[in-house]
Protein backbone atom coordinates (compact mmCIF):
# COMPACT_ATOMS: atom_id res chain seq x y z
CA UNK A 1 0.00 0.00 0.00
CA UNK A 2 2.83 2.23 0.96
CA UNK A 3 4.62 1.18 -2.22
CA UNK A 4 1.48 1.84 -4.17
CA UNK A 5 1.09 5.26 -2.61
CA UNK A 6 4.71 6.00 -3.35
CA UNK A 7 4.27 4.99 -6.98
CA UNK A 8 1.13 7.03 -7.14
CA UNK A 9 2.99 9.95 -5.59
CA UNK A 10 5.80 9.61 -8.11
CA UNK A 11 3.28 9.36 -10.94
CA UNK A 12 1.49 12.42 -9.61
CA UNK A 13 4.78 14.20 -9.33
CA UNK A 14 5.68 13.23 -12.93
CA UNK A 15 2.29 14.38 -14.07
CA UNK A 16 2.77 17.68 -12.28
CA UNK A 17 6.20 18.08 -13.83
CA UNK A 18 4.78 17.24 -17.25
CA UNK A 19 1.99 19.74 -16.83
CA UNK A 20 4.37 22.41 -15.59
CA UNK A 21 6.74 21.68 -18.47
CA UNK A 22 3.81 21.85 -20.84
CA UNK A 23 2.76 25.22 -19.43
CA UNK A 24 6.34 26.45 -19.63
CA UNK A 25 6.55 25.29 -23.24
CA UNK A 26 3.31 27.11 -24.02
CA UNK A 27 4.68 30.21 -22.30
CA UNK A 28 7.88 29.93 -24.28
CA UNK A 29 6.00 29.55 -27.56
CA UNK A 30 3.73 32.44 -26.69
CA UNK A 31 6.68 34.62 -25.68
CA UNK A 32 8.54 33.75 -28.88
CA UNK A 33 5.36 34.44 -30.86
CA UNK A 34 5.02 37.85 -29.22
CA UNK A 35 8.67 38.70 -29.82
CA UNK A 36 8.60 37.47 -33.41
CA UNK A 37 5.39 39.29 -34.25
CA UNK A 38 6.75 42.37 -32.51
CA UNK A 39 9.96 42.12 -34.52
CA UNK A 40 8.06 41.60 -37.74
CA UNK A 41 5.75 44.49 -36.99
CA UNK A 42 8.75 46.69 -36.28
CA UNK A 43 10.43 45.48 -39.45
CA UNK A 44 7.36 45.88 -41.69
CA UNK A 45 8.90 47.45 -44.77
CA UNK A 46 8.02 51.03 -45.57
CA UNK A 47 8.27 51.84 -49.24
CA UNK A 48 8.95 55.54 -48.71
CA UNK A 49 11.86 54.86 -46.36
CA UNK A 50 13.29 52.13 -48.55
CA UNK A 51 13.02 54.34 -51.62
CA UNK A 52 14.76 57.20 -49.80
CA UNK A 53 17.54 54.87 -48.65
CA UNK A 54 18.18 52.91 -51.83
CA UNK A 55 16.70 54.74 -54.81
CA UNK A 56 16.35 58.49 -54.26
CA UNK A 57 20.01 59.39 -54.74
CA UNK A 58 19.79 58.34 -58.39
CA UNK A 59 16.07 58.56 -59.18
CA UNK A 60 15.31 61.73 -57.20
CA UNK A 61 13.41 62.07 -53.93
CA UNK A 62 10.13 62.40 -55.84
CA UNK A 63 11.10 59.94 -58.56
CA UNK A 64 11.64 62.76 -61.04
CA UNK A 65 14.94 61.23 -62.17
CA UNK A 66 18.57 62.30 -62.19
CA UNK A 67 21.40 59.83 -62.57
CA UNK A 68 18.57 57.29 -62.97
CA UNK A 69 15.32 57.08 -64.92
CA UNK A 70 12.43 59.40 -63.90
CA UNK A 71 10.20 56.74 -62.36
CA UNK A 72 7.31 59.06 -61.60
CA UNK A 73 6.87 59.96 -65.27
CA UNK A 74 3.22 59.10 -66.07
CA UNK A 75 4.11 57.57 -69.43
CA UNK A 76 6.73 55.38 -67.74
CA UNK A 77 4.34 54.10 -65.08
CA UNK A 78 1.61 53.55 -67.69
CA UNK A 79 3.86 51.29 -69.74
CA UNK A 80 5.58 49.07 -67.17
CA UNK A 81 3.94 46.45 -64.98
CA UNK A 82 4.78 45.70 -61.36
CA UNK A 83 6.64 42.56 -62.32
CA UNK A 84 9.01 44.64 -64.47
CA UNK A 85 9.68 46.98 -61.54
CA UNK A 86 10.22 44.08 -59.13
CA UNK A 87 12.61 42.27 -61.47
CA UNK A 88 14.46 45.49 -62.30
CA UNK A 89 15.12 46.11 -58.60
CA UNK A 90 16.14 42.50 -58.12
CA UNK A 91 18.34 42.06 -61.24
CA UNK A 92 19.51 45.62 -61.89
CA UNK A 93 21.14 46.30 -65.21
CA UNK A 94 24.44 44.41 -65.31
CA UNK A 95 27.16 46.62 -66.74
CA UNK A 96 25.11 49.83 -66.29
CA UNK A 97 24.74 52.12 -63.27
CA UNK A 98 21.59 50.42 -61.86
CA UNK A 99 22.74 47.83 -59.28
CA UNK A 100 20.99 44.56 -58.44
CA UNK A 101 19.40 44.87 -54.99
CA UNK A 102 19.63 41.19 -54.16
CA UNK A 103 19.88 41.90 -50.46
CA UNK A 104 16.34 43.31 -50.24
CA UNK A 105 13.63 40.90 -49.16
CA UNK A 106 10.63 40.24 -51.39
CA UNK A 107 8.49 42.23 -48.95
CA UNK A 108 10.89 45.19 -49.21
CA UNK A 109 10.91 45.05 -53.01
CA UNK A 110 7.10 44.93 -53.02
CA UNK A 111 6.97 47.92 -50.66
CA UNK A 112 9.20 49.95 -53.00
CA UNK A 113 7.07 48.96 -56.02
CA UNK A 114 3.88 49.98 -54.19
CA UNK A 115 5.49 53.30 -53.28
CA UNK A 116 6.55 53.95 -56.90
CA UNK A 117 3.11 52.93 -58.14
CA UNK A 118 1.60 55.44 -55.74
CA UNK A 119 2.82 58.26 -57.98
CA UNK A 120 0.20 57.30 -60.54
CA UNK A 121 -3.54 57.51 -60.07
CA UNK A 122 -4.03 54.68 -62.57
CA UNK A 123 -3.81 50.99 -61.73
CA UNK A 124 -0.71 49.09 -62.81
CA UNK A 125 -1.00 47.85 -66.38
CA UNK A 126 -1.24 44.11 -66.93
CA UNK A 127 0.34 42.60 -70.03
CA UNK A 128 -0.11 39.27 -71.70
CA UNK A 129 2.46 36.74 -70.56
CA UNK A 130 2.25 34.93 -73.91
CA UNK A 131 5.55 34.97 -75.79
CA UNK A 132 5.37 36.87 -79.08
CA UNK A 133 6.24 34.78 -82.13
CA UNK A 134 7.59 37.07 -84.84
CA UNK A 135 10.21 37.02 -87.56
CA UNK A 136 13.43 38.17 -85.85
CA UNK A 137 15.24 38.48 -89.18
CA UNK A 138 12.69 41.00 -90.45
CA UNK A 139 12.70 42.59 -86.99
CA UNK A 140 16.42 43.21 -87.33
CA UNK A 141 15.87 45.20 -90.52
CA UNK A 142 13.14 47.24 -88.89
CA UNK A 143 15.28 47.79 -85.79
CA UNK A 144 18.14 49.32 -87.76
CA UNK A 145 15.70 51.67 -89.54
CA UNK A 146 13.48 52.68 -86.64
CA UNK A 147 15.20 51.97 -83.32
CA UNK A 148 18.99 51.96 -83.69
CA UNK A 149 19.32 55.76 -83.81
CA UNK A 150 18.29 55.98 -80.14
CA UNK A 151 18.82 52.47 -78.77
CA UNK A 152 22.14 51.82 -80.55
CA UNK A 153 22.93 49.49 -83.44
CA UNK A 154 23.03 46.46 -81.15
CA UNK A 155 20.46 47.69 -78.63
CA UNK A 156 23.19 48.94 -76.31
CA UNK A 157 21.16 52.04 -75.34
CA UNK A 158 21.99 55.70 -74.86
CA UNK A 159 25.21 56.63 -73.15
CA UNK A 160 25.86 58.24 -69.83
CA UNK A 161 23.81 59.15 -66.81
CA UNK A 162 21.34 61.86 -66.03
CA UNK A 163 23.60 64.60 -64.70
CA UNK A 164 24.92 67.55 -66.62
CA UNK A 165 28.39 66.06 -66.87
CA UNK A 166 26.83 63.51 -69.11
CA UNK A 167 23.99 65.02 -71.09
CA UNK A 168 21.48 67.82 -71.40
CA UNK A 169 18.78 68.01 -68.77
CA UNK A 170 16.01 68.66 -71.29
CA UNK A 171 16.10 64.98 -72.27
CA UNK A 172 14.23 63.23 -69.47
CA UNK A 173 15.11 59.69 -70.43
CA UNK A 174 18.12 57.94 -71.92
CA UNK A 175 17.08 55.27 -74.42
CA UNK A 176 17.34 52.04 -72.43
CA UNK A 177 19.81 49.29 -73.29
CA UNK A 178 17.49 46.71 -74.83
CA UNK A 179 20.26 44.16 -75.07
CA UNK A 180 20.90 44.26 -71.33
CA UNK A 181 20.26 40.90 -69.66
CA UNK A 182 18.61 42.69 -66.74
CA UNK A 183 16.16 44.46 -69.05
CA UNK A 184 15.43 41.29 -71.01
CA UNK A 185 14.79 39.31 -67.83
CA UNK A 186 12.50 42.03 -66.46
CA UNK A 187 10.46 42.98 -69.53
CA UNK A 188 7.86 40.58 -70.89
CA UNK A 189 7.16 40.39 -74.62
CA UNK A 190 3.76 41.88 -73.87
CA UNK A 191 5.33 44.89 -72.17
CA UNK A 192 7.74 45.55 -75.03
CA UNK A 193 4.91 45.19 -77.52
CA UNK A 194 2.79 47.68 -75.59
CA UNK A 195 5.60 50.26 -75.69
CA UNK A 196 5.97 49.76 -79.44
CA UNK A 197 2.22 50.12 -79.91
CA UNK A 198 1.69 53.19 -77.78
CA UNK A 199 5.10 54.79 -77.38
CA UNK A 200 5.90 56.85 -74.29
CA UNK A 201 4.42 60.31 -74.14
CA UNK A 202 6.86 63.22 -73.70
CA UNK A 203 9.83 61.09 -74.74
CA UNK A 204 11.36 60.49 -78.17
CA UNK A 205 9.73 57.02 -78.10
CA UNK A 206 6.67 57.26 -80.37
CA UNK A 207 4.02 54.75 -81.33
CA UNK A 208 5.22 52.66 -84.26
CA UNK A 209 1.67 51.93 -85.31
CA UNK A 210 1.21 55.66 -85.78
CA UNK A 211 4.46 55.67 -87.76
CA UNK A 212 2.97 53.17 -90.18
CA UNK A 213 4.27 49.80 -89.00
CA UNK A 214 1.86 46.85 -88.88
CA UNK A 215 1.10 44.65 -85.90
CA UNK A 216 3.12 41.88 -87.54
CA UNK A 217 6.08 44.31 -87.84
CA UNK A 218 5.85 44.98 -84.10
CA UNK A 219 5.85 41.24 -83.36
CA UNK A 220 8.95 40.92 -85.55
CA UNK A 221 10.65 43.73 -83.61
CA UNK A 222 9.83 42.09 -80.28
CA UNK A 223 11.30 38.80 -81.51
CA UNK A 224 14.46 40.57 -82.61
CA UNK A 225 14.83 42.41 -79.27
CA UNK A 226 14.30 39.11 -77.46
CA UNK A 227 17.10 37.55 -79.53
CA UNK A 228 19.60 39.97 -77.87
CA UNK A 229 19.54 37.70 -74.81
CA UNK A 230 21.54 35.07 -76.66
CA UNK A 231 21.79 32.89 -73.58
CA UNK A 232 22.93 35.71 -71.27
CA UNK A 233 21.24 36.14 -67.90
CA UNK A 234 21.48 38.85 -65.21
CA UNK A 235 23.19 36.28 -62.99
CA UNK A 236 26.23 35.76 -65.22
CA UNK A 237 29.40 36.59 -63.30
CA UNK A 238 31.08 39.70 -64.71
CA UNK A 239 34.70 39.26 -65.73
CA UNK A 240 35.68 42.10 -63.39
CA UNK A 241 34.66 40.12 -60.31
CA UNK A 242 37.74 37.94 -60.42
CA UNK A 243 40.10 38.50 -57.48
CA UNK A 244 42.52 41.37 -58.04
CA UNK A 245 44.98 43.17 -55.77
CA UNK A 246 43.39 45.94 -53.72
CA UNK A 247 46.29 48.33 -54.19
CA UNK A 248 49.21 48.81 -56.56
CA UNK A 249 52.37 48.90 -54.50
CA UNK A 250 56.08 49.15 -55.23
CA UNK A 251 59.16 49.42 -53.05
CA UNK A 252 61.40 52.25 -54.15
CA UNK A 253 65.13 51.91 -54.66
CA UNK A 254 65.51 55.59 -53.78
CA UNK A 255 65.22 57.79 -50.71
CA UNK A 256 61.86 59.33 -49.78
CA UNK A 257 62.76 62.70 -51.28
CA UNK A 258 64.23 61.18 -54.44
CA UNK A 259 61.16 59.01 -54.88
CA UNK A 260 58.90 62.05 -54.59
CA UNK A 261 60.94 63.87 -57.23
CA UNK A 262 60.86 60.79 -59.47
CA UNK A 263 57.10 60.54 -59.06
CA UNK A 264 56.62 64.20 -60.00
CA UNK A 265 58.56 63.59 -63.20
CA UNK A 266 56.73 60.32 -63.96
CA UNK A 267 53.31 61.93 -63.44
CA UNK A 268 54.08 64.72 -65.90
CA UNK A 269 55.51 62.27 -68.43
CA UNK A 270 52.15 60.43 -68.39
CA UNK A 271 50.42 63.69 -69.45
CA UNK A 272 48.98 64.40 -66.00
CA UNK A 273 49.17 67.72 -64.17
CA UNK A 274 50.63 67.65 -60.67
CA UNK A 275 48.13 69.46 -58.43
CA UNK A 276 49.94 69.42 -55.09
CA UNK A 277 52.19 67.43 -52.79
CA UNK A 278 51.24 67.26 -49.11
CA UNK A 279 51.40 65.03 -46.05
CA UNK A 280 48.68 62.42 -45.53
CA UNK A 281 47.88 64.16 -42.26
CA UNK A 282 47.52 67.60 -43.84
CA UNK A 283 44.60 69.44 -42.28
CA UNK A 284 44.15 66.90 -39.50
CA UNK A 285 46.85 68.40 -37.28
CA UNK A 286 48.66 71.73 -37.01
CA UNK A 287 51.12 72.44 -39.81
CA UNK A 288 54.61 71.25 -38.95
CA UNK A 289 53.36 68.53 -36.62
CA UNK A 290 52.33 66.15 -39.41
CA UNK A 291 54.12 62.86 -40.08
CA UNK A 292 56.56 63.94 -42.80
CA UNK A 293 57.17 60.32 -43.82
CA UNK A 294 53.69 59.91 -45.34
CA UNK A 295 53.33 62.02 -48.46
CA UNK A 296 50.53 62.20 -51.01
CA UNK A 297 51.00 63.50 -54.55
CA UNK A 298 47.71 64.59 -56.15
CA UNK A 299 47.52 64.83 -59.93
CA UNK A 300 44.96 65.01 -62.72
CA UNK A 301 44.36 64.78 -66.46
CA UNK A 302 41.25 66.90 -66.97
CA UNK A 303 40.25 65.39 -70.29
CA UNK A 304 40.42 61.90 -68.80
CA UNK A 305 38.62 63.08 -65.67
CA UNK A 306 35.80 64.65 -67.66
CA UNK A 307 35.24 61.51 -69.70
CA UNK A 308 35.16 59.36 -66.56
CA UNK A 309 32.70 61.70 -64.79
CA UNK A 310 30.47 61.60 -67.84
CA UNK A 311 30.19 57.85 -67.48
CA UNK A 312 29.52 57.96 -63.77
CA UNK A 313 29.77 61.07 -61.58
CA UNK A 314 30.44 58.89 -58.55
CA UNK A 315 34.02 58.21 -59.65
CA UNK A 316 34.81 61.49 -57.88
CA UNK A 317 35.23 59.35 -54.76
CA UNK A 318 38.65 58.44 -56.12
CA UNK A 319 39.61 61.87 -57.38
CA UNK A 320 41.91 63.53 -57.85
CA UNK A 321 44.38 60.79 -58.78
CA UNK A 322 47.02 60.23 -56.12
CA UNK A 323 50.04 58.20 -55.11
CA UNK A 324 51.14 57.83 -51.50
CA UNK A 325 54.79 57.54 -50.53
CA UNK A 326 55.76 56.31 -47.09
CA UNK A 327 59.03 55.64 -45.33
CA UNK A 328 59.08 53.10 -42.50
CA UNK A 329 62.18 51.51 -41.03
CA UNK A 330 64.25 52.91 -43.89
CA UNK A 331 62.00 51.28 -46.51
CA UNK A 332 60.28 53.58 -49.03
CA UNK A 333 56.98 52.29 -50.40
CA UNK A 334 54.74 53.80 -53.07
CA UNK A 335 51.04 52.85 -53.05
CA UNK A 336 47.99 53.70 -55.13
CA UNK A 337 44.44 52.45 -55.28
CA UNK A 338 43.90 49.70 -57.83
CA UNK A 339 41.22 50.92 -60.25
CA UNK A 340 40.69 47.32 -61.41
CA UNK A 341 39.67 46.37 -57.87
CA UNK A 342 37.34 49.35 -57.57
CA UNK A 343 35.72 49.17 -61.01
CA UNK A 344 33.26 46.50 -59.80
CA UNK A 345 31.68 49.08 -57.49
CA UNK A 346 30.30 51.01 -60.42
CA UNK A 347 28.62 48.23 -62.42
CA UNK A 348 29.54 50.03 -65.63
CA UNK A 349 31.23 48.27 -68.54
CA UNK A 350 32.35 51.50 -70.15
CA UNK A 351 33.95 52.66 -66.95
CA UNK A 352 35.80 49.35 -66.70
CA UNK A 353 37.82 50.39 -69.74
CA UNK A 354 38.81 53.67 -68.03
CA UNK A 355 39.75 51.73 -64.93
CA UNK A 356 42.00 49.48 -67.01
CA UNK A 357 43.66 52.56 -68.50
CA UNK A 358 44.13 54.14 -65.07
CA UNK A 359 45.58 50.91 -63.73
CA UNK A 360 48.17 51.00 -66.52
CA UNK A 361 48.94 54.68 -65.84
CA UNK A 362 49.42 54.08 -62.12
CA UNK A 363 51.59 51.03 -62.78
CA UNK A 364 53.76 52.96 -65.26
CA UNK A 365 54.19 55.88 -62.83
CA UNK A 366 55.22 53.57 -60.01
CA UNK A 367 57.64 51.68 -62.23
CA UNK A 368 59.21 54.88 -63.58
CA UNK A 369 59.63 56.36 -60.11
CA UNK A 370 60.85 53.39 -58.13
CA UNK A 371 63.11 51.30 -60.35
CA UNK B 1 13.75 30.60 -18.08
CA UNK B 2 17.21 31.58 -19.27
CA UNK B 3 17.09 28.94 -22.01
CA UNK B 4 13.83 30.06 -23.54
CA UNK B 5 14.81 33.69 -23.31
CA UNK B 6 18.10 32.99 -25.08
CA UNK B 7 16.24 30.94 -27.69
CA UNK B 8 13.77 33.73 -28.29
CA UNK B 9 16.55 36.27 -28.59
CA UNK B 10 18.43 34.06 -31.03
CA UNK B 11 15.33 33.66 -33.16
CA UNK B 12 14.73 37.39 -33.18
CA UNK B 13 18.32 38.13 -34.07
CA UNK B 14 18.15 35.59 -36.91
CA UNK B 15 15.12 37.43 -38.24
CA UNK B 16 17.19 40.61 -38.25
CA UNK B 17 20.08 39.05 -40.18
CA UNK B 18 19.20 40.40 -43.62
CA UNK B 19 19.55 44.00 -42.44
CA UNK B 20 22.83 43.25 -40.64
CA UNK B 21 24.21 41.55 -43.71
CA UNK B 22 23.26 44.51 -45.86
CA UNK B 23 26.43 46.28 -46.93
CA UNK B 24 26.16 48.60 -49.89
CA UNK B 25 29.64 49.31 -51.18
CA UNK B 26 28.73 52.83 -52.20
CA UNK B 27 26.65 54.92 -49.82
CA UNK B 28 24.65 57.69 -51.44
CA UNK B 29 22.07 60.25 -50.47
CA UNK B 30 20.27 63.16 -52.03
CA UNK B 31 19.59 66.55 -50.50
CA UNK B 32 16.84 68.85 -51.70
CA UNK B 33 19.13 71.73 -50.72
CA UNK B 34 21.07 73.62 -53.34
CA UNK B 35 24.77 72.85 -53.49
CA UNK B 36 26.12 75.62 -51.17
CA UNK B 37 23.60 74.88 -48.43
CA UNK B 38 24.11 71.12 -48.72
CA UNK B 39 27.88 71.62 -48.51
CA UNK B 40 27.43 73.70 -45.37
CA UNK B 41 25.14 71.07 -43.81
CA UNK B 42 27.66 68.35 -44.68
CA UNK B 43 30.61 70.10 -43.08
CA UNK B 44 28.61 71.00 -39.98
CA UNK B 45 27.51 67.41 -39.52
CA UNK B 46 31.02 66.04 -40.10
CA UNK B 47 32.32 68.30 -37.32
CA UNK B 48 29.38 67.50 -35.05
CA UNK B 49 30.32 63.83 -35.35
CA UNK B 50 33.82 64.61 -34.10
CA UNK B 51 35.71 64.46 -37.40
CA UNK B 52 38.03 67.09 -38.85
CA UNK B 53 37.50 68.33 -42.39
CA UNK B 54 41.07 68.23 -43.65
CA UNK B 55 40.50 69.58 -47.13
CA UNK B 56 37.81 70.48 -49.64
CA UNK B 57 39.04 69.71 -53.14
CA UNK B 58 37.39 71.46 -56.06
CA UNK B 59 37.04 69.15 -59.04
CA UNK B 60 35.03 71.48 -61.25
CA UNK B 61 37.47 74.38 -61.21
CA UNK B 62 40.06 72.46 -63.19
CA UNK B 63 37.45 71.24 -65.61
CA UNK B 64 35.90 74.65 -66.25
CA UNK B 65 39.40 76.05 -66.58
CA UNK B 66 39.94 73.58 -69.41
CA UNK B 67 36.72 74.71 -71.10
CA UNK B 68 34.37 71.93 -69.93
CA UNK B 69 30.83 72.71 -68.84
CA UNK B 70 30.25 71.12 -65.46
CA UNK B 71 28.11 71.18 -62.37
CA UNK B 72 29.52 72.07 -58.98
CA UNK B 73 31.63 69.20 -57.75
CA UNK B 74 33.77 68.92 -54.61
CA UNK B 75 35.51 66.18 -52.68
CA UNK B 76 35.54 66.59 -48.90
CA UNK B 77 38.36 64.82 -46.99
CA UNK B 78 37.68 64.14 -43.31
CA UNK B 79 38.96 61.97 -40.49
CA UNK B 80 40.25 61.69 -36.95
CA UNK B 81 44.02 61.95 -36.66
CA UNK B 82 44.53 59.19 -34.10
CA UNK B 83 42.37 56.74 -36.03
CA UNK B 84 44.12 57.49 -39.31
CA UNK B 85 47.52 57.01 -37.65
CA UNK B 86 46.46 53.74 -36.10
CA UNK B 87 45.13 52.42 -39.40
CA UNK B 88 48.05 53.42 -41.59
CA UNK B 89 50.49 51.99 -39.03
CA UNK B 90 48.80 48.60 -38.93
CA UNK B 91 47.61 48.38 -42.54
CA UNK B 92 49.90 50.40 -44.84
CA UNK B 93 47.71 49.49 -47.88
CA UNK B 94 45.14 51.90 -46.47
CA UNK B 95 47.45 54.88 -47.09
CA UNK B 96 46.16 54.77 -50.68
CA UNK B 97 42.59 55.31 -49.48
CA UNK B 98 42.84 57.57 -46.43
CA UNK B 99 41.66 60.00 -45.22
CA UNK B 100 38.09 59.04 -46.17
CA UNK B 101 36.38 61.20 -48.79
CA UNK B 102 32.86 62.29 -49.58
CA UNK B 103 32.00 63.44 -53.08
CA UNK B 104 29.34 66.11 -53.29
CA UNK B 105 27.94 67.40 -56.57
CA UNK B 106 25.04 69.47 -57.76
CA UNK B 107 22.29 67.90 -59.76
CA UNK B 108 20.01 70.66 -60.96
CA UNK B 109 18.62 72.44 -57.90
CA UNK B 110 19.52 69.53 -55.63
CA UNK B 111 22.71 67.89 -54.40
CA UNK B 112 23.98 64.32 -54.38
CA UNK B 113 26.47 62.91 -51.86
CA UNK B 114 28.49 59.76 -52.44
CA UNK B 115 31.07 57.90 -50.41
CA UNK B 116 32.73 54.53 -50.22
CA UNK B 117 31.32 52.26 -47.53
CA UNK B 118 34.10 52.08 -44.90
CA UNK B 119 33.47 48.34 -44.65
CA UNK B 120 35.47 48.11 -47.86
CA UNK B 121 38.51 49.33 -45.91
CA UNK B 122 38.10 46.30 -43.68
CA UNK B 123 38.36 44.10 -46.75
CA UNK B 124 41.53 45.93 -47.79
CA UNK B 125 43.09 45.86 -44.32
CA UNK B 126 42.37 42.17 -43.79
CA UNK B 127 43.14 40.84 -40.32
CA UNK B 128 45.47 43.70 -39.43
CA UNK B 129 42.66 45.87 -38.09
CA UNK B 130 39.72 45.23 -35.78
CA UNK B 131 36.80 45.91 -38.16
CA UNK B 132 34.77 47.56 -35.40
CA UNK B 133 36.34 50.90 -36.33
CA UNK B 134 34.89 50.65 -39.84
CA UNK B 135 31.49 49.77 -38.43
CA UNK B 136 31.65 52.98 -36.38
CA UNK B 137 32.69 54.95 -39.45
CA UNK B 138 29.85 53.49 -41.48
CA UNK B 139 27.38 54.33 -38.75
CA UNK B 140 28.72 57.90 -38.53
CA UNK B 141 28.67 58.34 -42.29
CA UNK B 142 25.09 57.17 -42.52
CA UNK B 143 24.20 59.55 -39.69
CA UNK B 144 25.99 62.42 -41.45
CA UNK B 145 24.17 61.64 -44.70
CA UNK B 146 20.88 61.51 -42.81
CA UNK B 147 21.60 64.96 -41.37
CA UNK B 148 22.19 66.38 -44.84
CA UNK B 149 19.17 64.55 -46.22
CA UNK B 150 16.77 66.03 -43.67
CA UNK B 151 18.37 69.49 -43.50
CA UNK B 152 16.06 72.24 -44.83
Amino acid sequence: MVKCAAVSCIMESDLKTTVINGINSMRLLFAVFLMVSGTLALAAPRGDELFAAHCAACHGDTGAGGVGVPLSFPSFLDSVDDDFLRKTIRYGRPGRVMPAFRILSNAQVDAIVRYIRGWSDKPAPVFSDKPVAGNAKHGKQLFSSYCAACHGADGEGGKGTGVTFSRKRDLPIIAPALNNPGFLAAASDGMILHTLEYGRENTPMRSFLVQGLTEQDLDDLVSYVRSFANGKTPFDTPASSTAVAKTITAESSYSLQETIENLEGAIVSQNFILIRTETLEHGLIAEGEEDSKEIILHFCNFSFLYEALKLDPRVGMFLPCRVTVTERDGKVMVTTINPLYLSRLFNNNELDEYCRQMHDVYSAILEDATL
Amino acid sequence: MKTWFAGALLLCSLLQLPSLAHAEEIIMTRSVLAFPEAMLALQESIRAHGYTVSRVQRIDIGLTGMGYKTDKYRVVFAGKLEEIRQLTDKAPELTAYLPPKISIFAEGEQTVLVTLNPQLYAEIAGDAIDPIIFTHWESDLRSIFRDVNVAR
